[in-house]
Order: C-alpha cells, then sequence, then structure tokens
C-alpha cells in the first residue's frame, strides 16, 4: 500500500517539477511581459497543484491534506490576482508609449 | 554525495547568485525584486537548519514585509536615480574588495574550524520545558527564559516607530502615513482585499496559537495580521490611522506595556523581574502574546507606511 | 558536505558580499540592501552554530533561534528606519546624494495633504 502511495507521489511531484521548469524557462526566454507571464501560471496553478495532489498520500492525518490544498488554493488566488495587475500595468505603459 | 547535500549545494549557490546579482545589478528596482527572492530562499536555508521558526519569520518578515518597504522605497525614489553618477574610484573598489574576501575567509575560516563537541544549551531548554507548560522550544526561549531580549526588542520597535514620525514635516505632524492609495472599485485588487483579509486574520491567530507547541508564534501571526492590513490600505479600502490617534498609540504601547506590568508584578510577588509562578505561566505568556501580536501587527504596518504626510483635515 | 559547512560557506560569503556592496554602491538604498544582505548573514551564521548544537531531540539550538528572530525584526525596524530618512532626504533636496556640500535644489517642506 506504501508503495503504491509513494509511486504516486514520485509521479505527481515529477510531472509538477516538470512544469515549474518549462514555467521558469519561458520566464527567461519569452520577449515581453503577456508571454511570460503566461508562462508563469502554468507553474503557479499545474505545478503547485501536482506537487500538492504527489504530497497528499503522504500527508500525515486530514488536518495536514487540508493545509496542503488550503495552500495551493492560496496561491492560485495570490497569483492570479497579481499577473492580471501587472499585465494591466503592462498595457497601461504600451499605451502612454 | 547524498542526494540531500546535492540540494543543499544547489541551494546555496542559487542564494549565492542572487546575492551577487543583488550586488552587481545596474537597476535598484531589480536589486530590490532580487532581494526579495533571495529573502524568500534564505527561508528555505533556515527549513534545511531545522530552523522552522525563524524560516516563517525570515519568509514573513525578510522577504515578504521588507519586500514591500524595499520595493515602495524604491518605487518612489525612481526619479532621483538619474541624477546620480558618483560611482567610488578604482582605487576604492579594489580595497573594499579586498577587505570583503577577507572579511568573508575568516568568517568561513571560522565556520570550519568551530570547536567540537559544539556547545549547546538545547538541554537546558528540554529540562525547564515544564515551567511554562509549552513545548515549542523557541517560544519557551522567547516569552520566558529568555523574555528580557523579547520585552526589550518591542521597545526597539516603539523608538523606530518614533524615529519614523519625527521625520514629518511640520505641516502634516499628527496626519496620516504615506500616501492614500485609490484603486478600482470593481478591479482585482479591490476584490483581493476583500476576500483574502479575513482567510488571512484567521491563519494570522492560528500561526499565534499554535507557536506554544508548534512553530509559529506572535512575530510570525503578526506580521501576516499586518500584511493583511497593509492589502487593504494599498486597495484604498481604508486610510492608515492618523498618529495623533491616542487609541492607536495605545495598542502600540500594549505589548511592551503590559510585558512590563507582568515583569514588575514578578519582582514583586515572584522572585525576580519577568518571573512567572509556574502554575500560572501559561496563561500570562497568551496574555503577553495576543497584546503582542496587535503591537506588533500595527507597528509593522505603520513602520511600512512611514512618515505622516497629509495632515488631518 | 554537510549542511553546516555548505550553508556556513555561503553565510561567510554572504557578510563579505553584503560589506562590498554597502562600500562600493553609491546609491543609499543599494547600500541599504547590501547592509540587509550582510545581517541576513550573520543571522545564517547564528544558524550555522545552533545546527552544530543539535541536542535533546532538537534539530537545532533554541536560544540563538529565538536571537535570530528578534535579531529579524530589529532588523526590519532599523530598515525602516533608514528609509524614512532617506524618503525625507529626498523629499527635501531632490536628491538622494550622500555626498557633503551638495546645493540642496530644492529646499521647500511641501505641504502636508
Amino acid at each position: 500500500m506504501s508503495l503504491v502511495r509513494d509511486i504516486m507521489t514520485i509521479a505527481a511531484v515529477s510531472a509538477g517539477a516538470f512544469f515549474f521548469l518549462a514555467g521558469t524557462v519561458g520566464l527567461l526566454r519569452f520577449p515581453d511581459t503577456l508571454t511570460r507571464l503566461h508562462a508563469l501560471t502554468k507553474a503557479d496553478n499545474l505545478g503547485l497543484g501536482l506537487i500538492v495532489v504527489g504530497l497528499l498520500p503522504q500527508a500525515g492525518s486530514l488536518r495536514d491534506g487540508l493545509k496542503l490544498v488550503s495552500i495551493w488554493l492560496l496561491v492560485m488566488l495570490a497569483g492570479a490576482t497579481v499577473s492580471q495587475l501587472i499585465a494591466r500595468n503592462a498595457r497601461q505603459d504600451e499605451t502612454a508609449k | 554525495m547524498s542526494v540531500a547535500t546535492a540540494f543543499e549545494i544547489v541551494l546555496a549557490a542559487v542564494v549565492l547568485g542572487l546575492g551577487i546579482w543583488t550586488t552587481a545589478v545596474r537597476e535598484t528596482y531589480s536589486a530590490t525584486v532580487g532581494f526579495v527572492a533571495y529573502g524568500l530562499l534564505v527561508a528555505l536555508v533556515w527549513v534545511r537548519l531545522d530552523a522552522v521558526d525563524v524560516a516563517l519569520t525570515e519568509a514573513a518578515i525578510g522577504g515578504g514585509l521588507g519586500g514591500v518597504l524595499l520595493l515602495g522605497a524604491a518605487a518612489r525614489l525612481r526619479n532621483t536615480e538619474l541624477v546620480l553618477t558618483e560611482a567610488p574610484g578604482k582605487a576604492t573598489q579594489v580595497a573594499a574588495a579586498v577587505l570583503a574576501a577577507l572579511t568573508g575567509a575568516a568568517l568561513a575560516g571560522a565556520v570550519l574550524l568551530l570547536p567540537d563537541p559544539a556547545p549547546t544549551l538545547a538541554p537546558t531548554v528540554v529540562e525547564h520545558a515544564w515551567a511554562t507548560g509549552m513545548t515549542n522550544p523557541v517560544t519557551n526561549v522567547l516569552m520566558a527564559f529568555r523574555a528580557m531580549d523579547t520585552m526589550l526588542e518591542k521597545v526597539v520597535l516603539l523608538l523606530a516607530i518614533v524615529g519614523v514620525w519625527s521625520l514629518a514635516t511640520d505641516g502634516a505632524w499628527g496626519g496620516h502615513p504615506g500616501p492614500r492609495h485609490r484603486a478600482d472599485p470593481h478591479g482585482v485588487l479591490v476584490f483581493l482585499a476583500r476576500l483574502l483579509p479575513p482567510v488571512g486574520i484567521v491563519v494570522g491567530i492560528y500561526i499565534l496559537w499554535t507557536g506554544a507547541n508548534h512553530p509559529g508564534g506572535a512575530f510570525q501571526g503578526g506580521a501576516i495580521l499586518a500584511s493583511m492590513w497593509l492589502l487593504t490600505i494599498m486597495a484604498g479600502l481604508t486610510d492608515t490611522p492618523p498618529v495623533s490617534s491616542r487609541r492607536w498609540r495605545l495598542v502600540l504601547v500594549a505589548g511592551p506595556g503590559l510585558f512590563l506590568v507582568v515583569g514588575l508584578a514578578g519582582l514583586w510577588l515572584g522572585a525576580a523581574f519577568l518571573a512567572y509562578p509556574p502554575a500560572q505561566a501559561k496563561p500570562l505568556i497568551l496574555g503577553i502574546e495576543v497584546a503582542m501580536i496587535l503591537t506588533i501587527a500595527v507597528t509593522l504596518g505603520l513602520l511600512i507606511a512611514g512618515a505622516p504626510e497629509r495632515s488631518v483635515k | 558536505m554537510s549542511a553546516v559547512t555548505v550553508f556556513g560557506i555561503c553565510a561567510a560569503t554572504m557578510v563579505g558580499l553584503g560589506l562590498y556592496g554597502l562600500i562600493t554602491n553609491p546609491q543609499p538604498l543599494r547600500k541599504i540592501i547590501a547592509f540587509n544582505l550582510m545581517g541576513s548573514g550573520v543571522f545564517l551564521l547564528f544558524g550555522i552554530i545552533g545546527r552544530r548544537g543539535a541536542a535533546a531531540g532538537m534539530g537545532n539550538d533554541p536560544v540563538p533561534q529565538a536571537l535570530v528572530i528578534t535579531g529579524v525584526v530589529v532588523a526590519f525596524s532599523a530598515t525602516a528606519l533608514a528609509i524614512a530618512l532617506l524618503l525625507r532626504l529626498s523629499q527635501t533636496t531632490g536628491s538622494t546624494t550622500l555626498k557633503t556640500g551638495v546645493q540642496p535644489s530644492a529646499a521647500s517642506d511641501p505641504p502636508g495633504g
């Protein structure tokens, strides 16, 4: 039983790490603010989500699991808000030019 | 080499790289962003050093609130930056590099040559943990065994606030600190400032409460409460309080004040200054911590808001 | 190599790096950041000492940890005071130079409000 859980964890966390890597490469390589934000959301939402899903089987109790899920939800909320603020600022800068 | 060691080496390398970038990059704004990222990664280093209490403090205060403070200053000083062309000469730079290298090498040498076995107070702390009824050793040290440090640190926070306020212009004295923020009332920032604070307040209080037995405490919880307050201020939902307000000043002195009262009571009723009677130690400490979290939250928020700039109309 | 060695060398380098930035960077805000880098290196050295003193089922000596928590908060309040001074300087003189003898370009107190 613990072997199945470990395999699930390894698979999901590796997939999450891959999305983080892809998002970071995009952040460094993409040409302008909007496409960079697009790359970043992949890392934030999918990457962290997969890592949380991967850690859930290792959580000692229901409370720990709920804490992990709420971290993911809070990061998504903050990430979405901040991306929108940055994007709006970037667009205003463009129209001002 | 184990996986953990490899991870630690990579982490240390990234931290160092960010430190170098922060020092060397041309634009001040970039340096500020680099410092925030550095602060968050240093929090990871603290986790690896098995000091989760410090990691929480570093992430909340060093990375989070410190970042807000520096970013705000960098944004406001952006226009003055262009005037400045007074880089030091080559000789100064070389001398500074030699001095910095010598200091770093001496410290690294000292770390490598530390005596074995290392001196430690951990057994003493465990031995006396019964006296407070709390199992988080760091909270025990902060609130009981070295309570004097923590009380004086609250006084430092108070002095810093007095120092910041005293920089107000004559016209603005007694007024509201910082600019009045305005945001689109239907925008996403206002939405976040309405949605997040209830969650953040619960998390902040939880971190205070759990600090008795697990990593956490008044500092970390207070920093979270302060950030929730700052979020509503930045979204324009509320204004910073005028510094002449007596009620807010009372909150600012509540933490160190209660600490001092309990300390003097210990001198009068018990053995020494700040000596808690073991039977009442836990409720007393929790009481002080509740007063402290309010004081810390308001002080940190007002320190970031800065000197009074707008007089009370 | 243990965590103590890796992070110990990292912390010592941060102190050196902060010192270099503090001396060579002409801008006051950069000096403040460099000073904070130095401080964080010193805090990490405390953490190293505490880590070596791991005993009695604890991974890190709690006394240095408590000192560092106090130190982080004090460093933050000192930074806030320094930044308030800097903002006031730029408000009064219109620049943030630390050189003496520079004439203030606009030495007027803007009215509050």
